[in-house]
C-alpha cells in the first residue's frame, strides 16, 4: 500500500526572470516498507521534493497524497496534524531543541498532538530504546556526539505510529561508520512498516535504499530497476557482483 | 593477495600441519577472493626453500607436515604489510576512456552516457550493501572487504558526478560563447577566437 504518492507534482519559484522550475511533473510513489533515495548534483530539488512531500510546502501543480489523504484542499489544521501523526523528518543539522533532554526532544510532537505528558514519555523511551539509546535519554544534545544527536532525529521522527519518514542527507556531518549505522535504522523503521524517503548525494547511503531515484534540474530522469528476486539470484546464468 | 603473504600470516599464529594450513587458508580468503587452493602445498615448498618457514622433515606428505613461522619469514610478512602497493600509475580504467570518447562525439549525449553507467554502478552498490545487511551472519573480514569495494564504486560514481559537473560547465560556456559570436560585435568575435 502506497504511504506517500506524488502525482504530475510541479514547483515554481519565483516569477517572471527570477522564475525557477525547482520540479517538473514528478511521479513518485512509495510503498509501507520501502526505502526510497533521491540523489541529485546540488540545486537538483531533492529538497523541495522533499518539503512538498511533507506538506510543508505547496506544488505549483500537481498533488501529494500521504496515507491516502489528498493534501490539497486540506485546511492548515488538517495540514498540521497530519504532519504531527504521520510524518517524520529528519534533517541534516538535527534540529534538536537545546534545552530538553534527549527523552524530552523524541516525546514533544505527541505531547503538541495532546497526547498526556507520562504517555508521551514512555512512548518516547520505546522509540529511543528501539534505537539503542536508552542509556541516553537524560542527556541534552550537547552531551550528545553527532552520530547519537542523529539517532535521536530519527526517534523523534518514527515516535508514535508515524508512517512517513522523509530525511534529507541524514548523515551530513556524519562520519562512514555514523552514516551507515543512521542508514541502517532508517531501514529497520521500515521493516517496521514505515515508508521512508531519504535525500542525499552520497552512494554508498543510497545503496541501502529498495529504489534509488536521481534527479537532475527538477526531473526525475532515471531510477534503479528492482533487485533480482530469490529464483533470479539462484539462476547461475544471472552474474552477482564478486570480489576479484 | 599473495598466497605466499597469506601462508606467512597463518603460521604467525603458531606451527600447523600443511592440510590445516590448506583448510584455513580456504576459509579465510575463499568467501571474499577465490584463490587457487591448489597452490598451496607448493607455496610452502618454496617458503621453506627461502627459509621463510621450517617443517620437520619427518614426513614425506607436505600434509602431514608441520611448519612453523621463521624469523625471518615474520620479518618478511612485517615488511610485506607495510609495503605500499603500487598505486602510482593510474590503471587503465574503460570508463574513464568512454566518457572521454562521448565527450569528443558530436552525436552521442554524454550526459546520457554518464547516467547509466552511474545508474549501473548504484545498482551494484545497491547488491553489497544487501549482503552487509543481514547482520546475523556478520563476518568482520567479509565486511571489510565489502566495504572496500562500496568505497571503491562510490569513488566511480563520485568520478562521474564531477565529470559530469565539468562537462555541464563547459557546455553552458560554449553555449554563451556561441551567443557572443553570433550577436556580439567583431571586436568581442576576435577575443572569443583568440581565447581558443
Ligand atoms: N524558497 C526558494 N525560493 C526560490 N528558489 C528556491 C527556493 N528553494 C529552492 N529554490 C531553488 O530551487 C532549486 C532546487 O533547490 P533545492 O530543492 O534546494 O535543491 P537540492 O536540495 O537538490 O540542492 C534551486 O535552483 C534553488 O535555488
Ligand atoms: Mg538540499
Amino acid at each position: 500500500m502506497s504511504i506517500l504518492e506524488l502525482q504530475r507534482v510541479s514547483k515554481v519559484y519565483g516569477e517572471g526572470d527570477t522564475e525557477v522550475d525547482a520540479l517538473t511533473d514528478i511521479d513518485l510513489s512509495v510503498n509501507r516498507g520501502s526505502l526510497v533515495a533521491i540523489m541529485g548534483p546540488s540545486g537538483s530539488g531533492k529538497s523541495t521534493l522533499l518539503t512538498i512531500a511533507g506538506s510543508l510546502e505547496e506544488p505549483t501543480s500537481g498533488d501529494v497524497i500521504i496515507d491516502g489523504a489528498r493534501v490539497r484542499g486540506m485546511s492548515r489544521n488538517d495540514k498540521a496534524r497530519l504532519r504531527r501523526r504521520t510524518v517524520g523528518y529528519v534533517f541534516q543539522d538535527f534540529n534538536l531543541l537545546a534545552g530538553l533532554t534527549a527523552v524530552e526532544n523524541v516525546s514533544l510532537p505527541l505531547e503538541l498532538d495532546g497526547i498526556p505528558m507520562k504517555k508521551a514519555r514512555s512512548k518516547g523511551m520505546a522509540a529511543l530504546e528501539g534505537l539503542g539509546l536508552a542509556d541516553r535519554a537524560e542527556s541534552y544534545p550537547d552531551q550528545l556526539s553527532g552520530g547519537e544527536r542523529q539517532r535521536v532525529a530519527i526517534a523523534r521522527a518514527v515516535v508514535g505510529e508515524r508512517s512517513l519518514l522523509l530525511a534529507d542527507e541524514p548523515s551530513g556531518a556524519l562520519d562512514s561508520v555514523n552514516g551507515e549505522s543512521v542508514m541502517r535504522m532508517i531501514l529497520t523503521a521500515c521493516h517496521g512498516g514505515v515508508a521512508a524517503v531519504v535525500v542525499t548525494h552520497d552512494a554508498k547511503l543510497a545503496s541501502w535504499a529498495d529504489r534509488v531515484v536521481f534527479l537532475r534540474d527538477g526531473q526525475a530522469v532515471d531510477e534503479t530497476l528492482p533487485p533480482p528476486s530469490p529464483e533470479e539470484l539462484l539462476n547461475p546464468d544471472v552474474p552477482k557482483p564478486s570480489l576479484s | 593477495m599473495s598466497i605466499r603473504h597469506s601462508l606467512l600470516a597463518l603460521l604467525s599464529e603458531g606451527p600447523k600441519y600443511g592440510f590445516q594450513l590448506r583448510q584455513e587458508f580456504e576459509t579465510s580468503t575463499g568467501d571474499v577472493w577465490p584463490l587457487n587452493v591448489g597452490q598451496v602445498y607448493t607455496t610452502l615448498q618454496r617458503l621453506e626453500r627461502d627459509g621463510l618457514a621450517q617443517s620437520d622433515d619427518v614426513e614425506e606428505d607436505e600434509r602431514q607436515k608441520n611448519y612453523r613461522i621463521t624469523e625471518k619469514g615474520g620479518e618478511e610478512l612485517s615488511r610485506w604489510l607495510r609495503t605500499p602497493p603500487d598505486l602510482s600509475e593510474p590503471p587503465r580504467d574503460e570508463l574513464v576512456i568512454k566518457v572521454l570518447v562521448a565527450s569528443r562525439l558530436p552525436n552521442v549525449d554524454v550526459f546520457d552516457v554518464i547516467q547509466v553507467h552511474r545508474r549501473y554502478l548504484v545498482q551494484l552498490m545497491q547488491q553489497w550493501t544487501r549482503m552487509k545487511e543481514d547482520e546475523s551472519h556478520f563476518d568482520l573480514a567479509f565486511a571489510l572487504a565489502v566495504d572496500a569495494e562500496l568505497f571503491r564504486l562510490d569513488s566511480v560514481v563520485r568520478w562521474l558526478d564531477s565529470a559530469d559537473g565539468r562537462l555541464r560547465r563547459v557546455s553552458l560556456e560554449s553555449v554563451e560563447s556561441t551567443m557572443d559570436s553570433t550577436f556580439a560585435l567583431p571586436s568581442n568575435r576576435r577575443r572569443t577566437g583568440a581565447r581558443r
